[in-house]
């Protein structure tokens, strides 16, 4: 059985009396289809009016489902002839990074996201999703190599952070996402960005200077996790749903400040239900994108991007 | 012994009979006395202003205002201050245990700064220079939106202009009062610093206590040459965050600039009475 949200709980119970119905009529061989058959349009109505409202704490909880696709899992539904290119070419291969060319929608791209894992094998493997200096570098080095031969790139975000950890400091971790920041304004290609799952400070953005920046629906991105501000601001971690409110994380959010260009609809019940349904809104939306960037000069694609963030912030001027 | 040594000497002498004189001051004239927040000697106000706010006895050194740090490094009456119409709004109405609005007017009242950088034009020892200096006073030196317009202009007037640029920092990291448009000025600075590099525009950072978060990973760290403040720490991550992530204890120097100097991370660390004439010799050297 797959994870259940706390917030699905309405649902389940709904889901549980259709069960319960089920078996009393193969048990006893009435006639229950009326009733069962009622019992699934209020659950399916449920988790609309659920999906619909869901308040910033549980698109958190969504975003954060072990069962939500995880990066390759995108690659797979998206892409043909996926060739992974690995390392920093400096002693590491940083597996919460990954990246690699592809034929999207017949051509070549460069696809690079952040990889989570499912179990905790996988997530040890790639370290809860949380890349190293040397994933931010082995990323650089991948833009670089899209810029020379002219491919498309795109980014798929799904992280809680850059890593905190002894070697990531001693290794530059702040200076590599710097660098990663400052080139990817230089690049001469179509850059797309997608935070898919979680986008969370730095570490997502480390991959996120784009030409057009998408969201999933239910994905969140904020400057820190709200469960970091709410030990800093509130001097208690237990308070991070005050903390996802305030800090004004969700895709519809983040299209009023103008942060995002795009939000990527899910199917209801979130991306974890339906893998295929949300790959193919992912892909759709990155193929718009794609034709809209393709008639652009590299110049352009430049300027476009550099204007972008240049006109991000809110102040007054006096 | 040698003359420095001699100089030295004396200086522990004058100290310690001034901290013997303090006994009789201490309740007339308080003010005038400090202790050590490092070695608890007591000192003069005036002698530690007077060395630039490093203790004179175990040459600690305090973290200064902006002000103050533009005083001690560019060239009297040089600064030419600019941007300063830019102020801080309250974009998410953000409230946690207070309203960031009100958090934002204590702030300026407190430092008499619009917000947690000063920008403008100076000169260090005759060389012209863009310089961007924060303030950690200003809510721990975070970047919103008008530290990430402020720096960005100033190295646009840098590109302008075509003379170097230096940022003076010293930020817990990105505000996370404007959240995601917080972060974003860490791409908006990045961007910029972007092009003062196409341009072959010398950009110097001197990361002062403390230095992280979003600031080391954006226009903090982006520079040429990055020179270091003596005993300043500096790192992406807090020291308390990366502890309970690993579970391990951390060495004594981590994240310290002797400790980053070792790892390659900076050019330079330098003591604060030598900043001015450190800066100094990399502006000439890099003038075409």
């Amino acid at each position: 059985m797959a994870t259940v949200l706390d917030f699905e709980k309405p649902i389940i119970d709904i889901q549980n009396k259709i069960e319960e119905l089920r078996q009393l009529s193969e048990s006893s061989g009435l006639d229950l289809e009326d009733q069962i058959e009622s019992f699934e349009k209020q659950a399916e109505d449920k988790k609309k009016e659920l999906y619909s409202t869901l308040k910033p704490s549980q698109k958190l909880q969504i975003s954060r489902h072990s069962e939500r696709p995880k990066f390759l899992d995108y690659v797979n539904l998206m892409c043909e002839d996926f060739i992974e290119l690995h390392g920093d070419r400096e002693g590491m291969d940083d597996r919460a990074i990954i990246g690699g060319i592809a034929k999207f929608s017949g051509k070549p791209v460069m696809i690079i996201g952040i990889q989570k894992g499912k179990s905790t094998k996988e997530n040890l493997e790639y370290n809860f999703g949380m890349p190293q200096p040397q994933g931010y570098r082995k990323a650089l080095r991948l833009f670089k190599h899209a810029n020379k031969f002219k491919m498309p790139i795109i980014t798929i975000i799904d992280t809680p952070g850059a890593y905190p950890g002894i070697k990531a400091e001693e290794t530059g971790q702040g200076a590599a996402i710097a660098m990663n920041l400052r080139e990817m304004s230089k690049l001469s290609v179509p850059v797309i960005a997608i935070i898919s799952g979680e986008g969370c400070s730095g570490g997502a953005l480390g991959l996120a200077v784009a030409n057009n920046v998408m969201m999933l629906e239910h994905a969140y991105y904020t400057v820190i996790s709200p469960e970091g501000c709410a030990s800093i601001l509130w001097r208690d971690a237990a308070k991070f749903s005050d903390a996802a409110d305030a800090l004004k994380i969700t895709s519809g959010d983040l299209l009023e400040f103008g942060i995002i260009d795009e939000e990527i609809p899910e199917p209801v019940g979130g991306a974890h239900t339906d893998y295929e349904a949300t790959a193919k809104s992912m892909k759709d939306a990155i193929d718009r994108a794609l034709n809209k960037l393709s008639g652009m000069s590299p110049e352009e694609l430049r300027n476009q991007r550099y204007d972008k963030f240049r006109k991000m912030g809110q102040f007054i001027e006096m | 012994m040698s003359i420095q040594e001699w100089f030295e000497k004396r200086k522990e002498a004058q100290i310690e009979r001034r901290a013997k004189e303090i006994k009789g001051v201490e309740n007339d004239a308080p003010e005038l006395w400090t202790k050590c927040v490092h070695c608890e000697t007591q000192l003069l106000k005036t002698d530690l202003e007077e060395n630039q706010m490093v203790c004179p006895h175990c040459d600690y050194h305090y973290k200064i205002s902006a002000r103050k740090r533009i005083h001690q490094l560019v060239d009297e009456d040089s600064f030419e201050e600019l941007f300063t119409g830019v102020k801080p709004t309250d974009p998410l109405e953000f409230f946690d245990s207070e309203s960031y609005a009100d958090r934002l007017k204590k702030a300026q009242a407190k430092t008499g700064l619009n917000d947690a950088v000063i920008t403008g034009i100076a000169e260090i020892c005759g060389h012209k220079i863009a310089i961007a200096v924060m303030d950690f006073e200003f809510m721990g030196g975070s970047m919103g939106s008008v530290v990430g317009e402020k720096v960005t202009r100033i190295m646009e007037k840098a590109l302008e202009l075509k003379i170097p640029m230096l940022a003076v920092t010293s930020s817990g990291g990105a505000r996370m009062q404007e959240s995601a448009l917080s972060l974003m000025q860490m791409a908006k600075t990045s961007c910029a610093a972007g092009k003062l590099d196409e341009a072959g525009i010398l950009y110097i950072n001197l990361l002062t206590e403390p230095t992280f978060g979003g600031i080391t990973a954006s226009f903090g760290t982006l520079g040429d040459i990055l020179i270091a403040e003596q005993g300043a720490r500096i790192g992406f991550a807090g020291r308390r965050v990366i502890e309970q992530t690993i579970r391990q204890k951390l060495p004594e120097d981590f994240q310290t600039a002797e400790y980053l100097l070792k790892y390659g991370q900076v050019d330079i660390v330098s003591k604060r009475r030598n900043l001015r004439k450190t800066l100094a010799n990399i502006l000439e050297m890099h003038e075409a």
